[in-house]
């Protein structure tokens, strides 16, 4: 008796039961300061009477790009984050890469969220196989992780299909080629918080099917993904939930079906 | 099922947690803020674990610089011996400054003190730019940043290792026997890598707010090579002038380290039973590892204070 009493209740308490948060941000502001973007005259007696009279703002301008957004990111979830160019999505990711730091409000996270990708980190002049241990030295990992997981990036990224094209230097590959072997780097490290701009469409057909293989995967690896796409299909092929920002306001949180649809037919809430 | 349409209630906590702002909600799970600075021990722990990601940079660095030069690591020795013998032409043989000096020593004198001051000179141009010229790793990767500063100090010790080969044939060629003195060599060149480290640091915070400070840099390093005595000796001169100006050149730390180095790599020109022999001011090993200690502490400190702003437009 005891033992079906509790299963009920579980199963009427399971819908409203308290999830574990991974990310948490409370109403964050960011400011980008952009020097030498003022409209005033750039000639050096003009900048030197600004030095003089230390009148600094006239030099910079501040772009206020992501204006109050607050939301809750929970364990297990993918979000989508969608909206035009230049609305503030991959600020938004910068900033809970902690990569940004934030004007107003607070982010708070469980571990140290990443950005999938490596690409500021290669050299184009360096071999691949220098490049593939300098990448994922830059993500930190150890020299023996480095060395376990080298073949397997080799592998995935396929750039020795034709030959042995990993010991020549980087600039030497194809646009498509070097896009494979970044995404073979970066998707080689597992996060805790993921998160991705723009990095499924690459590569050829075949490799765009194991990279989309391989994020499932990292999904399962990671506590939470937060991906950043212009294309409404792999947002709905990857992410439960959506979070639709517009000039850095948050218009719709909701699930992706309701607010991929909306943005698509541009109905603003 | 309605509730989940309801478009906010993704966000807001549920069960227990419900009515949680999102302060105390970060609190109760123990959530830290993104990209906050860790104490100076964390950091240091965190730059430890990265030390490998600093010399693999280092290494790749160096080979990615000469790769569309046809000579390539060549260059990294080529240049300063072109500047060497340019300084030579005209400090040694027009201007007769080799004349203070045992015979046939000038030139090993002149050398030291080219690549040495070298070495520091590069170490601030480089940590100028350290931070400014990689905003794109900073951006995208999680690092401490004084990852870069020091991994630009390894690459001039690099380049520096491969000079001192270079030395090490001049000084033998200009008669001078090696001796016991060769064994400060290392101490010596440890000392000044820990003082360019420090302020590579310093400038690497200096020139990430202020962009401006990379075009003052050339000008304010030549004016520190001249008042230096990398191509004449300063100690020829110095007695003339007033006590304190003495003083701010025996503790300048540029002379400092190329004092101890020109002494390790040729005693013979301090020799004072000679009848022309240069002077060593005195307490030179002090200051130098004074200046090395302090300014590594004051520049390790100094970066990490601004560690959370880097990369910010």
């Amino acid at each position: 008796m005891a033992d079906t009493d509790l299963s009920k209740q579980d199963a009427v308490t399971d819908t409203v039961v308290a999830r574990e948060p991974t990310v948490v941000v409370d109403d964050v502001h960011i400011v980008y300061r952009v020097h030498g973007a003022g409209s005033g005259k750039g000639s050096a007696t003009s900048a030197l009477s600004r030095i003089i009279s230390r009148k600094r703002a006239s030099g910079v301008r501040e772009v206020h790009a992501v204006k109050g957004i607050s939301f809750t990111a929970y364990k297990g979830e993918a979000i989508g984050l969608i909206g035009s160019n230049g609305s503030g999505k991959s600020t938004m990711l910068a900033a809970i890469a902690g990569l940004l730091p934030t004007e107003k409000g607070g982010i708070y996270t469980n571990g140290q969220p990443s950005l999938l990708g490596v690409n500021a980190a290669l050299m184009n002049e360096l071999s691949g196989e220098r490049n593939v241990v300098l990448g994922c030295l830059a993500m930190g990992m150890s020299p023996a992780q480095v060395r376990a997981r080298y073949q397997e990036i080799v592998e995935f990224s396929g750039i020795n299909d034709k030959g042995d094209f990993i010991s020549l230097p980087m600039r030497t590959y194809s646009s498509g080629m070097g896009a494979r072997l970044r995404f073979s780097i970066a998707a080689a490290k597992t996060h805790d918080v993921l998160l991705i701009d723009e990095a499924l469409a690459t590569g050829d057909q075949a490799f765009q099917q194991r990279s989309k293989k391989r994020i499932e995967e990292l999904r399962g690896e990671a506590g939470t993904v937060f991906l950043v796409s212009h294309d409404n299909n792999s947002i709905r092929e990857v992410c439960e939930r959506t979070i639709w920002i517009e000039a850095g306001e948050l218009v719709m949180d909701g699930p992706t079906e309701e607010v991929v649809g909306r943005y698509e037919r541009g109905e603003r809430p | 099922m309605s509730t989940v349409s309801e478009p906010v209630s993704l966000s807001a906590p549920r069960g227990a947690d419900a009515g949680l702002t999102p302060q105390q909600l970060a609190a109760k799970y123990g959530l830290a803020v993104s990209g906050a600075r860790p104490g100076l021990f964390a950091y240091t722990k965190q730059l430890w674990a990265r030390r490998h990601f600093i010399w693999a940079f280092a290494t790749a660095r160096l080979v990615a610089q000469y790769t569309d030069a046809k000579l390539g690591q060549l260059w990294q020795v080529v240049t300063p011996l072109l500047n060497c013998g340019v300084f030579y032409l005209v400090f040694g043989i027009i201007l007769q400054n080799k004349n203070g000096f045992p015979p046939n020593t000038y030139i090993a004198w002149l050398c030291v003190g080219v690549f040495i001051f070298q070495f520091t000179q590069n170490a601030v141009q480089s940590g100028t730019r350290a931070i400014s010229d990689n905003l794109g790793l900073i951006r995208a990767l999680h690092f401490p940043r004084a990852s870069l500063p020091i991994a630009f100090t390894v690459i001039q010790l690099q380049q520096l290792l491969i000079s001192t080969v270079v030395l090490v044939v001049t000084v033998l060629a200009a008669g001078i026997a090696p001796g016991r003195t060769w064994l400060l060599i290392v101490p010596a060149l440890l000392l000044q890598t820990l003082f360019n480290t420090g302020i590579s640091l310093i400038m690497a915070r200096i020139g990430a707010k202020t962009s401006d400070i990379s075009q003052l840099i050339p000008f304010v390093m030549r004016a520190w090579m001249f008042l230096s005595g990398v191509m004449f000796s300063i100690q020829d001169q110095v007695h003339r002038w007033p006590k304190y100006v003495q003083v701010i050149c025996e503790i300048n730390p540029a002379s400092v380290y190329m004092n101890l180095l020109r002494h390790a790599f040729a005693p013979i020109i301090y020799n004072k039973h000679l009848p022309v022999h240069q002077s060593l001011p005195p307490h030179q090993w002090t200051y130098g590892i004074a200046w090395a200690v302090g300014i590594f502490v004051i520049g390790y400190v100094f970066f990490w204070k601004a560690e959370e702003e880097y990369g910010r437009g």
